[in-house]
């Protein structure tokens, strides 16, 4: 046997490792978006859920994380498509008559196709917020909030004055005032579409399809696989990843869409 | 009493590896349903021959499925529509009277197609020569039980190395992966005491091979599993998963620079 072997990462095994490290840092993302956003449900003309957004955009450790995340989202999709050529290439002749489901799930199969369409909501995603949120023309909001009583008064951006910008917190004879962009209100607009609400609840379906198969797939390939937890990882990746965080998720875009109505 | 099937088959014939194959269809008429398939195109052979024409090449051996030689994708799964078994043990009453069979070689850049349905399999060899193996001096017969091993750890791998390496799970998977066959030899040894000595360099060594001859990587679909004639299970694959990257992790052997 020789001693001297390739390098990790130039391995069919250890670009699967790749694979799996990055998917599940991409999942415990999902678990973080998921609970921050869950504040758009709150019923406060977006207070929570722009101070949130502003928190999320400029804390500094939270900025590396999404680096970090954009980086994972970059090398998984990179990955996966050097994986598919070479596994495209390890059967040059196809079957004429092809087993399909009798011996695999239809989405274990169909990864990439479910990648990319996560990748195609992933980029109008991002533009949709994350674009128009730095660079777009997410419109401005003051909230004053009385400490001692509670009530708030909200002044939209019309009424505020043009050369308005940034973000402030201050205290101001016992009112709490908070300026910031309107998150919420672009997350308000961008769902009065019925398309793009399609759009998400479609890119919705193919992630809880992609995670059922790919969050168990992910501990497989990390060597995780023992009777005594894999039910435990089964289970999480089913019902957690593959249908209450989707299904969360989707319910955002049709929440505005109905409250549009 | 048995009865009598007429089959259309839809035969892969290729003259070579360099040759285009194409699909031929050959009317199988009077198979006794108590045939094995690899009888059953025994007597399509001998028909063949007497037609002046070439027979299709196939490959077998023992015909009693230890052997691991018999192949084909029938109906689109290897070894055809049963599970747990080879296509040699497969008898035609799984079939109808007046059924079309699609038989084809296994699909595998690795696995070049010889002559008809036979194909190449000696990329697994050279994997098994790279690391599926102990090192051991021979001498005089060692008492039995002198190196006590639980009796689950004996079972285990013992279920690992009923692997006949037939390619089964390589003709099943997508991506024409190793996997499956590559994790058994592996974890027949990594189980056992007399492999630990080479445990770390025979997961490296086996998984370098595996690439080099061209199989493609797992995605974990579980479609070798169900197709895999003696039962090679998953976990075969996340110990060899296991193996490999504490090797490439902890490197038991050069821990020192």
């Amino acid at each position: 046997m020789s001693s001297k072997s390739k390098p990790v990462l130039t391995s069919s095994l250890g670009k699967k490792l790749i694979m799996s490290l990055t998917g599940l840092f991409l999942c415990s993302f999902l678990v973080v978006h998921l609970i921050g956003n869950l504040q758009l449900f709150k019923d406060d003309a977006g207070y929570a859920f722009n101070n949130y957004a502003y928190f999320m955009t400029h804390f500094t450790p939270i900025k590396v994380v999404s680096y970090l995340l954009y980086a994972s989202i970059v090398i998984h999709a990179v990955y996966a498509l050097i994986l598919t050529r070479q596994n495209k290439a390890a059967r040059p002749v196809g079957y004429y008559k092809s087993s399909g489901n009798e011996n695999s799930k239809w989405n274990s199969r169909n990864m990439g196709i479910l990648g990319t369409v996560i990748l195609v909501f992933l980029v109008t995603h991002m533009q949709h917020f994350w674009w128009q949120y730095k660079f777009g023309t997410t419109p401005y909001v003051e909230y004053q909030t009385e400490l001692a009583t509670g009530n708030r008064q909200i002044i939209a951006s019309d009424d505020l004055p043009s050369d308005y910008t940034g973000y402030k917190i201050y205290v101001n004879n016992g009112v709490e005032i908070v300026q910031s962009k309107d998150l919420y209100k672009q997350v308000a607009y961008i769902f009065q579409n019925p398309f793009i609400v399609l759009l998400y609840i479609v890119a919705m379906a193919a992630l809880a399809f992609h995670l059922i198969h790919g969050f168990q797939s992910a501990f497989q390939t990390l060597g995780f696989n023992h009777r005594r937890y894999i039910g435990l990882v089964r289970g999480i990746g089913i019902w957690v990843f593959g249908i209450i965080i989707p299904i969360a998720f989707a319910t955002m875009p049709l929440y505005f869409y109905f409250k549009s109505l | 009493m048995s009865k009598e099937l007429n089959l259309t088959l839809k035969v892969w014939r290729q003259r070579n590896n360099k040759a285009k194959g194409q699909f031929v269809t050959i009317q199988a008429n009077n198979i006794a349903d108590d045939m094995s398939f690899l009888e059953m195109l025994d007597v399509v052979n001998e028909d063949l021959t007497r037609k002046g024409e070439d027979p299709i090449y196939f490959d077998h051996d023992c015909r009693e499925g230890i052997c691991g030689m018999c192949s084909l994708v029938i109906n689109g799964r290897p070894h055809g529509p049963k599970e747990g078994t080879t296509t040699c043990q497969l008898h035609m009453r799984s079939f109808h009277d007046g059924q079309t069979i699609v038989i084809e070689p296994w699909r595998a850049a690795a696995f070049p197609v010889l002559k008809d349905l036979a194909v190449d399999r000696t990329a697994f060899d050279r994997i098994q020569q790279a690391g599926g193996y102990v090192n051991v001096n021979t001498g005089g017969v060692p008492d039995a039980n002198t190196i006590p091993i639980p009796k689950r750890i004996a079972d285990e791998a013992f279920e690992s190395a009923t692997c006949i390496g037939c390619g089964a799970c390589v003709a099943a998977c997508k991506n024409a992966s190793a996997m499956l066959f590559v994790s058994a030899k592996v974890s027949q040894f990594a189980l056992l005491p007399q492999g630990q000595t080479e445990r770390y360099e025979r997961a490296q060594a086996m998984v370098d091979q595996m690439d080099k001859e061209g199989f493609g990587s797992c995605t974990n679909t579980g479609a070798c599993e169900a197709e895999c004639p003696v039962g090679i299970k998953l976990t075969n694959i996340a110990r060899l998963n296991r193996e490999y990257l504490n090797a490439k992790i902890f490197r038991q052997e050069d821990v020192h620079s």
